[in-house]
């Protein structure tokens, strides 16, 4: 069968498993019904006409996993950032690992979107602020057709979190082939502060799809730092639509650290609704073999005096292909806009491609948009120049690509995110360089 | 030092050097002199090993060594610094970083381990000292946004550091005032040892006021066509290169 008559046929048994009478209901059954109309995006739509998820399609997924899959802390302790103190939500293929996780109630909720979606005292939120933002396409329709788990983080007024909270969603390979579907709702209410850091990790060489959605709300005055580690199984494939809406003085930033998988789909969606908010996107992809990187980024101005800064920065090697569509749409009313764009690429090899588009749609006329674009080999005259002082050919190309990509690291807040990132691109170099940048 | 015999090369079929032979002992300096497009420039990069060039024929020797078929990171660890003419801007790598990155590749090289930390911020103190180099500028990315000045002390003080065997100075003295050439000038005279030699590749004589050379060629068209000693300099500051190019004929 194919997958989607699968998923659409599943759905009563799904309904029947989860309560029927949650307020999300209507939500699912809608979204549903969406999916089973618009199907899996193809390459005829525009937004997909260089990912292609056929072949990740054609594998017969398990949908709902039923079995408690255990798996040790100290085999995957190097997965989380284990030298600072976090919360954690954790989930092996699918369900909630109440044993890796360390949850809070205390003054500001890090807990279970299953538990959110039913219990009264979370109501009000999931009625003010669940599947608001996220758009209707079909992937996004699918997963709000079967959600039921994830992370839900609700930081009221004034709250600085201290800790870093971390999101990691494992799969263990006890399937066949895995597919999950987590949702989460990120609520960061006025003057409040948070940094999430996520992360998909397969543990099996098993095919797993994931496609997620987040959304995040940050209110007046807000500040959300979100990290996503993609560094996964070569069968791992993972399709994240994340929706962030800010208010007026608000800061988000989400940093994309792409260095493995086989098909990485990036749909980061951001809608300003208030005054002199920053909104800042950041990206690093460096991967080989047939690897496949895609960032679709979109961000709405849709109000006066907002900002925006996107850099992403993307090294293929081999024969690894990437995307990069970077949408800014300001709208009429959104004067003195500063909307800034900027993605360089490096094709280390000349099998590898980079299909790269900005797409500006200006409505207003007093703003500041820049965008720039390049694709290019590394410089052959730099290389020289390190040789010369003695440093190897290998060891400079990883410098100099480290060094390319070292503007994006330095937005990283959390020093323990960034020297695990700067090991990670040291690693895929396959250099040892004595220092960080 | 280092012996040049009948060096042929060409790039992309266009024959620079055309038989040139240069012989440098250990405690001296020469300087090469010549018009533009002699080939003074190719002379330095074929023997730091940049690989776009075709030696055609002829061989390059360090202390009796052939050194034609190695990497320019084997030669620089052999001893070999070039003063780049036009040094290149790495965005993203500050120079304290760089240079610690070279020296401890070099070390690598030769099997010795990593310089301990506080040796090498001492001796990129001291180093720094003596080309008036401020801390500041250490922590910039390399070359980006350096002055031509700042290029050319940044890369004197990388020979510093590197204490190379053989150093050969690339136009160093283009895009200096006079007090950024007697920096850079005082810098590689108070490196100057009986153990190493340099080459200074000028189109000026100026340079030569400070650095003095034991030894004056002129290049002309891919081969050496006259030496003497430092008056050779100055009678070609009076006279031009075109009294070369006339005596030639």
């Amino acid at each position: 069968m194919e997958l989607k008559d699968k998923l659409v046929s599943s759905y009563v048994a799904f309904e029947n498993r989860v309560e029927t009478d949650s307020e999300v209901h209507e939500i699912r059954s809608r979204a549903l019904q969406n999916f089973e109309a618009l199907g899996f995006p193809t390459k005829k739509l525009e937004a997909w006409k260089y990912t292609s998820l056929n072949a990740v399609l054609k594998q017969d997924y398990s949908l709902f996993p039923n079995k408690e899959n255990n798996i040790q802390l100290a085999d995957v302790k190097k997965y989380f950032i284990h030298d600072i103190d976090a919360y954690k939500l954790v989930f092996i293929d699918g369900k909630y690992s109440s044993f890796l996780s360390e949850t809070t109630h205390d003054t500001f909720d890090v807990c279970l979107m299953s538990s959110a979606l039913v219990k009264p005292k979370y109501k009000a939120v999931i009625e003010n602020y669940f599947d608001k933002i996220a758009t209707k396409d079909n992937l996004t329709s699918l997963n709000t057709a079967f959600a039921s788990e994830g992370a839900y983080i609700h930081i009221p007024k004034n709250v600085e979190v201290e800790k870093p909270i971390q999101i990691i969603n494992f799969t263990t390979g006890s399937e066949a082939a895995t597919l999950l579907q987590p949702r989460n709702l990120i609520v960061v209410e006025q003057n409040a502060h948070v940094q999430i850091i996520e992360r998909n990790q397969s543990l099996t060489s098993n095919p797993v799809l994931t496609n997620s959605v987040t959304e995040v709300f940050a209110a007046k005055d807000a500040t959300v730092d979100i990290y996503k580690i993609q560094n996964d199984a070569e069968n791992a494939s993972l399709v994240d639509n994340s929706y962030i809406e800010q208010k007026s003085k608000s800061i988000v930033s989400v940093h994309t650290f792409s260095f493995g998988g086989n098909i990485t789909r990036n749909n980061l969606n951001f809608f300003q609704r208030g005054e002199h908010i920053d909104s800042i996107l950041k990206g690093i992809t460096i991967i080989e073999g047939k690897q496949h990187v895609d960032h679709h980024t979109l961000v709405h101005h849709i109000a006066p005096n907002c900002e925006s800064h996107q850099d992403y920065k993307g090294i293929f090697d081999e024969r690894a292909t990437g995307v990069f569509n970077g949408k800014v749409i300001v709208e009429k009313e959104a004067q003195k806009t500063n909307a800034y764009q900027k993605n360089n690429n490096v094709l280390v090899s000349d099998k590898a491609t980079i299909n790269a588009k900005p797409q500006l749609e200006i409505f207003a006329d007093d703003v500041k948009c820049s965008h720039g674009c390049t694709i290019g080999q590394l410089d052959e005259e730099a290389l020289f120049y390190m040789q010369q002082r003695g440093i190897p050919k290998k060891e400079g190309k990883a410098l100099l690509m480290y060094a390319f990509a070292n503007t994006v690291l330095e937005s990283v807040k959390i020093p323990e995110v960034k020297q695990r990132i700067t090991q990670l691109i040291a690693k895929k170099l396959g250099v040892d360089i004595g220092f960080d940048l | 030092m280092l012996k040049i015999e009948n060096l042929h090369a060409s790039i992309e079929d266009k024959s620079i050097l055309k038989g040139l032979s240069l012989e440098v002992k250990a405690g001296e300096v020469h300087a090469i002199m010549g018009p533009n497009g002699a080939g003074k420039s190719t002379l330095a990069n074929i023997i730091a090993g940049k690989e776009e060039y075709e030696v055609t024929a002829g061989n390059i020797e360090l202390d009796g060594e052939d050194i034609g078929e190695l990497a320019p990171e084997e030669r620089a660890h052999n001893g070999v610094f070039l003063s780049f003419q036009y040094p290149v801007e790495i965005p993203g790598v500050s120079v304290t970083n760089f240079i610690k990155t070279a020296i401890n590749e070099t070390r690598k090289a030769k099997g010795l381990e990593d310089m301990p930390a506080k040796d090498m911020l001492k001796m990129i103190r001291e180093k720094s000292e003596l080309l008036e180099i401020d801390r500041k500028f250490l922590s910039r990315s390399l070359n980006e946004g350096f002055s031509g000045g700042e290029k050319k002390r940044n890369e004197i003080f990388q020979m510093a550091m590197l204490a190379p065997k053989l150093a050969i100075l690339d136009e160093t003295d283009s895009g200096l005032d006079i007090d950024a050439l007697r920096i850079v000038a005082n810098g590689v005279n108070k490196l100057k040892s009986k153990d190493n030699a340099v080459i200074v590749i000028t189109h000026y004589q100026r340079l030569l006021d400070y650095i003095v050379p034991d030894f004056v060629h002129v290049l002309h068209d891919g081969k050496i066509v006259k030496s003497g000693d430092a008056s050779l300099a100055l009678e070609l500051e009076a006279k031009g290169y075109d009294w070369i190019k006339q005596e030639l004929v």
